[in-house]
């Protein structure tokens, strides 16, 4: 099936309210697999390439999991198309700069992706709400389960799966959690959290991943070493890392609540104001807005019932979203007018921040003597 | 003392670093220091060095023009890219590769999932490995007759891990 139908709602991963869904927005899990005495896909010539490419997806036809789904080669997809999977995080930016003897396939839920020629021959990716990495990990996992029936993976005895980069090398397998941590960054411990992940040999990244930025308080924990380790330690050491991150998390708010909360107000005020009254917005500002859009939902001051519209704004004001709905390319102001447009019309329903649980004569002096 | 990395000039740089609670000691000549950037002490990272003390001189031990003979790999290939050529270059370059992969990795040896047809090996290699160092404990600590037993067993698997 073609990706158009796809490409007009988003995936079930956004709707569903996983475990820890305030915090956690989602979790994801990658295995990395190649044919075994083939050249790995950035070596490979383009006829080499095609071949394994049609190999792979002979054997992923055959899934049963995957008896609905959406197929495209990367050379059909316009570069609007690879950047809205990019935005959903359906494929990575590595794969939407491939052009001829590369692939997608994903099921029609949106949640299991594979990627055949990125770096490696298949990249298979499964993506749930909330923080659910073991659930996560065994759609992945049944998967390449399946797929090794009819495809020689190659494995090493002593290295485990071998993959172009040796830093995948042993599972192949890269899990992350996508987390919302407005609070540890208000109160500047983002950092602190950053140092004491690394020292256990798990990173902490930004929203698209190795080398960006992180915007809208949205970050990824994610293991770092594939070797010398099985997929349960490593998805049960970085669980065990992310519930901590949580617990910081929910304490730094508490923290803000009882000493900050004049300036929190202030914040989340500011953001409803503009994101209600803006007429032009560029993208890192309106993601930005939006997470503290989304902490007063998270603290109630916005109705539970403006989660959605919150979140699916995340993703439908990315570049790549904002053409599709216009149906053409548009220039930087363009798009940001067009974004202010967009946010004002779904939050327009959305009533005024209520304060009553949250202010109070005493914190706001509190707040004023520590600042 | 001599340089931990040239092993032929006298040391002049002693160098001390705590790095997850462990620490590491390196002692290097004026040029070797030069050379590894020990002057620069932002770019620079003493658990790189000695970890990874090799990685890139490793790979520069093979010569340069060894070629991967399923791919046609070279080593100036992968210090240009970071990627291999093919999955047999593992074997190809596994002497260089040793070095990097340890400072990469929390261990040397495969953890996890193994395909299918390769389990019933896996599950032999680690009993034969198992039944190796129990034999080893056995012999030294003089229980001949548990260590006769332990051979006898391991001698059963190694002739079904061979069939």
């Amino acid at each position: 099936m073609r990706l158009t139908g796809l490409i007009t709602n988003t995936g079930d991963w956004l709707r569903g309210e996983g475990p820890h869904h305030q915090i956690v927005v989602s979790s994801r899990v990658r295995l990395a697999r190649n044919v075994a005495d083939r050249p790995f896909p950035g070596w490979a010539k383009k006829s080499e390439r095609v071949e394994v490419l049609e190999q792979i997806l002979q054997a992923i036809e055959s899934l049963p999991t995957l008896s609905d789904r959406y197929s495209e080669y990367l050379q059909d997809l316009s570069a609007m198309e690879k950047n809205i999977l990019v935005e959903r995080h359906l494929i990575s930016r590595e794969h939407a700069a491939k052009g001829a003897g590369s692939a997608v396939v994903l099921n029609m839920q949106q949640t299991l992706s594979l990627m055949v020629n990125e770096e490696d021959h298949l990249r298979m990716q499964a993506l749930q709400p909330g923080l659910q990495l073991v659930e996560t990990y065994a759609i992945a996992n049944a998967a390449d389960s399946e797929l090794e029936k009819r495809l020689d993976f190659a494995f090493h005895p002593v290295l485990g799966y071998l993959t172009a980069c040796p830093s995948n090398v042993g599972t192949g397998m890269r899990a992350s959690a996508m987390v919302h941590l407005p609070g540890l960054v208000i109160s500047d411990q983002m950092n602190k959290i950053i140092n004491s992940v690394n020292k256990i040999g798990l990173a902490v990244r930004g929203l698209h991943g190795e080398g960006t930025e992180a915007m809208g308080n949205l970050f990824q924990v994610s293991n770092q070493t594939t070797l010398g380790e099985a997929e349960d330690d490593i998805i049960d050491r970085l669980n065990k890392v992310i519930l901590q991150v949580i617990e910081h998390e929910r304490h730094a708010r508490e923290i803000l609540l009882q000493r900050k909360a004049v300036t929190l107000l202030d914040q989340i005020g500011r953001a409803f104001g503009i994101l209600n009254y803006a007429h032009s917005i560029n993208s890192k500002e309106a993601l930005n807005m939006l997470s503290v859009m989304k902490l007063g939902i998270d603290l109630g001051i916005f109705p539970e019932q403006a989660r959605l519209a919150v979140d699916e704004l995340f993703i439908e004001t990315q570049p790549a979203h904002l053409q599709k709905s216009s149906q053409r390319k548009l220039s930087a102001e363009e798009r940001d007018t067009l974004r202010a447009d967009i946010i004002r019309a779904k939050l327009n329903e959305l009533p005024d921040p209520d304060i009553s649980n949250v202010s109070g004569g005493e914190d706001s002096q509190t707040s004023a003597n520590d600042e | 003392m001599l340089c931990d990395v040239c092993k032929d000039k006298e040391a002049t740089v002693y160098l001390t670093q705590i790095l997850e609670g462990k620490m590491q000691k390196v002692n290097l000549c004026e040029s070797c220091s030069k050379e590894k950037g020990v002057t620069d002490p932002t770019g620079f990272a003493l658990a790189d060095l000695l970890l990874g003390l090799g990685a890139a001189q490793e790979m520069d031990k093979g010569s340069d023009s060894q070629r991967c003979p399923v791919c046609g790999f070279t080593q100036v290939d992968f210090k240009k890219t970071g990627r291999l050529g093919c999955s047999a270059c593992y074997d190809t370059f596994s002497d260089g590769l040793a070095a990097l992969l340890k400072t990469m990795h929390k261990g040397t040896l495969h953890a996890g999932k193994s395909p299918e047809r390769f389990r019933e090996q896996r599950r032999l290699d680690v009993e034969i490995q198992t039944l190796r160092e129990s034999l080893a404990d056995a012999i030294s600590m003089e229980m001949y007759e548990k260590a006769a037993d332990l051979r006898d067993q391991l001698r059963k698997l190694e002739s079904e891990a061979q069939a």
